[in-house]
């Protein structure tokens, strides 16, 4: 048993995006504020913060899940990745990204960077999902710029490319 | 929209949650999942002294099959018991609900015992629980006890459970050879909480059918074999019954529409 004070800004070690972090924040502070505020990870992004709109959902320990309902002390000790992860270290895009660049999957980008780490354990988990399972997975999000036709391509398209290269490797 | 401030206890076992809760009672909420409290602290609609986590629980992050129940622990996930490859043997209600109860990424983290200890009235997993006559078990510092949904379920988001005693697991009978079931809803949006949730259970002795959102907890009613025309008259008895209100998503009317409509479908399809 651990117990965390309310008035004390407590040490908060994590894994984020492969390397060692700390930070100090308070019992209530969530995390998707924690990342951003503390951690420098603004790529989270704080929308309704009431777990509808998604554009904050990271992967901690792999799970896709939304930052505004995750207290940062929830995520000591774990494995967070954000956006910023799924590139490489050089800046170069990761294949879900240049997939959606390709397909106009995005507009002002507010909720792309949630629909991505959603999109990446998804297809982790369904390397050959059918149109359907796709959109059930974008109902955990909202877009109010695309219209969805170009995630839903972009994301198929990462899957299909995705299972083509598994077969020649 | 940011939490009023709260002492959060991270518990590593269910004993030391139940130590927790004797000391605190109604100061503490219990964190599992979070993903119904997390917006309730957020909006400060709940603000709660102390936050007593048990998502690292190892004790109670379980699902497994137990004397002819799929018995869920407090801190198992939504998503793990959904991806269980026998589940739609198991408890195929459950796994024909599932879809519909939030989102991938919310199912990810939220718990089944912590949707049963909310008690939306229209949340999909009380009235499952409901439909198949499930169990509650509730531990405190003074004993265990065991209760079935209807004497758990109380109201809109009130339920038998005191203050000081923590929902370690939820039982799910398993479905038996001839058992027969179906699940329906409809919601504003896919993922939304329904309007109206329907979920039908046929076996041997006659049909039980379980509405959501409509009353003010999920309502179980039972019938003997039901030819069609009698259906219609006790479809409409029901939707009567159940004292729909209005509200800003649906009204009254509609709800009664919804319980009549789908009410017929799912019998036909157990039938």
């Amino acid at each position: 048993m651990k117990r965390y004070e309310r008035a004390v800004r407590h040490a908060i070690a994590l894994r984020l995006n492969g390397v060692q972090r700390t930070g100090h924040c308070a019992p209530r502070t969530l995390l998707a504020d924690f990342l951003r505020h503390d951690l420098g990870a603004t790529g989270v992004h704080v929308g309704c913060e009431h777990g509808i709109c998604g554009a904050c959902t990271v992967r901690i320990d792999d799970v896709a899940q939304r930052a505004c309902l995750t207290l940062a002390l929830q995520a000591e000790g774990r494995d967070v990745v954000t956006v910023e992860g799924l590139g490489g270290a050089d800046g170069t895009l990761g294949d879900l990204q240049l997939a959606f660049r390709r397909h106009h999957a995005l507009q002002c980008g507010f909720c792309t960077p949630g629909i991505l780490m959603s999109a990446a354990q998804f297809l982790e988990r369904n390397p050959d999902p059918d149109e359907r399972a796709v959109r059930e997975m974008l109902s955990g999000h909202l877009c109010r710029c695309t219209g969805y036709g170009g995630i839903v391509s972009a994301i198929l398209e990462v899957a299909r490319e995705r299972r083509e290269r598994a077969r020649h490797a | 929209m940011k939490p009023a401030p709260f002492d959060y206890i991270r518990a590593d076992s269910a004993d030391e949650a139940v130590a927790l809760l004797a000391e605190y009672g109604d100061d503490a909420r219990v964190l599992a999942g979070g993903q119904t409290l997390l917006a309730l602290l957020n909006m400060r609609l709940a603000q709660p002294r102390v936050l007593i986590d048990i998502s690292r629980c190892a004790d109670l992050d379980y699902a497994r099959v137990e004397k002819g129940r799929l018995a869920i622990g407090a801190a198992a996930t939504q998503a793990a018991v959904c991806a269980r490859p026998q589940l739609a043997g198991e408890v195929p209600l459950l796994a024909q609900a599932f879809p519909h109860l939030g989102h991938f990424q919310t199912r990810n983290r939220g718990t089944v015992c912590g949707s049963i200890a909310h008690a939306d009235p229209a949340a999909e997993l009380p009235l499952c629980l409901a439909a198949l006559g499930g169990e509650i078990v509730l531990r405190s510092a003074r004993g265990a006890r065991t209760l079935d949904a209807e004497r758990f379920f109380l109201g809109a988001l009130t339920t038998a459970r005191a203050a000081d005693e923590l929902i370690v697991e939820v039982r799910f009978p398993l479905a038996a050879g001839r058992t027969r079931c179906a699940f329906a809803e409809v919601a504003l949006r896919h993922g939304d909480f329904a309007l109206a949730a329907l979920a039908a259970v046929a076996d041997a002795d006659g049909i039980g059918l379980a509405v959501g959102g409509v009353a003010d907890r999920p309502r179980l009613v039972r019938w003997p074999r039901l030819d069609a025309g009698a259906r219609a008259d006790a479809l409409n008895e029901l939707a009567w019954a159940l004292d729909a209100r209005d509200d800003m998503h649906a009204s009254a009317r509609y709800r009664r529409h919804l319980v009549r409509e789908l009410g017929g479908r799912l019998l036909a399809e157990v039938a």
